[in-house]
């Protein structure tokens, strides 16, 4: 499992994880994941919703679980490859392969029951809208 | 933030793209090469033999609401491309290729020069 805030909120604790990355550079963790794992996720922000794009190809959407709780995103599930056909030769193995589990931080002001989930072309969008008092609004002045 | 990245990355080398991971196993008959390239098309997946080398690439693409902000970008440019050299025994007239949720499997199946061929004699 792999964690991270990718919400942050101060530019010292951003400070802090790039030091964090960049030495992991040298002494990865246990868990492996420098670039993150698998799958390979993207976040993105617009003022009325979160938007997280998971890169998991050739998984069955059926067998990704996709659960919000507290705050917290999480996507798991099982990638299984075809099995090698007998007398065959594995030259290059640098797909992933097995279980898989990913969290991330949402910010407070999600709607979690407003979460939508679509698998296209391998790669699993998630759309989270912000909660209706949250989206900035103008008011006029009369 | 990651637009800037890509537009950085696109002026220095406009070719830069995401090392696709890739399984490559052998058969008697052929080899059967399986890309990951989540967030690729259909149609825009470009595969080239070209003498003895094979060009994988294709390009980024999902639907990304109006004037979303990209706050943590894994997936930070918006093609992949990678080339293999190819060996001699593959026979590249007869590629089979097929690209589903992502995952491309290609079919090189070995020439059959080393099996006896029964050449035709036409009498004009």
């Amino acid at each position: 499992m792999y964690y991270r805030n990718l919400f942050p909120r101060d530019i010292f604790a951003e400070m802090e994880r790039l030091q964090r990355d960049m030495q992991q550079a040298y002494d990865p963790s246990i868990r492996g994941g420098l670039r993150g794992g698998f799958p390979a996720m993207n976040v993105g922000s617009t003022p009325k919703s979160v938007e997280i794009y998971a890169f998991a190809p050739g998984v069955d959407p059926a067998a990704i679980d996709v659960q919000i709780e507290k705050g917290v995103l999480t996507v798991a599930g099982e990638r299984t490859l075809p099995a090698l056909p007998e007398k065959a030769t594995l030259h290059i193995n640098e797909r992933f392969t097995g279980r898989f589990r990913r969290v991330v931080t949402l910010p407070d002001d999600i709607d979690p029951n407003s979460a939508s989930a679509k698998y296209r072309d391998g790669v699993l969008h998630i759309s989270i809208a912000r909660k209706e008092t949250a989206v900035p609004r103008r008011i006029s002045i009369q | 933030m990651s637009n800037n990245v890509e537009k950085t990355a696109d002026s220095v080398r406009p070719d830069a793209g995401l090392f696709p991971p890739v399984n490559v196993v052998e058969d008697a008959n052929g080899i059967t090469l399986f890309a990951d390239l989540a967030g690729v098309p259909k149609d825009k997946l470009g595969l080239q033999v070209e003498a003895d080398t094979l060009t994988i690439e294709g390009e980024v693409s999902f639907a990304m609401p109006e004037g979303m902000e990209s706050i943590h970008a894994e997936v930070s440019l918006p093609r992949y491309r990678r080339v293999f050299t190819l060996s001699k025994e593959l026979d590249t007239e007869k590629v089979a290729a097929e690209f589903v949720n992502g995952v491309l499997t290609l079919r090189i199946p070995k020439a059959a020069h080393a099996q006896p061929r029964k050449i035709e004699i036409r009498v004009d």
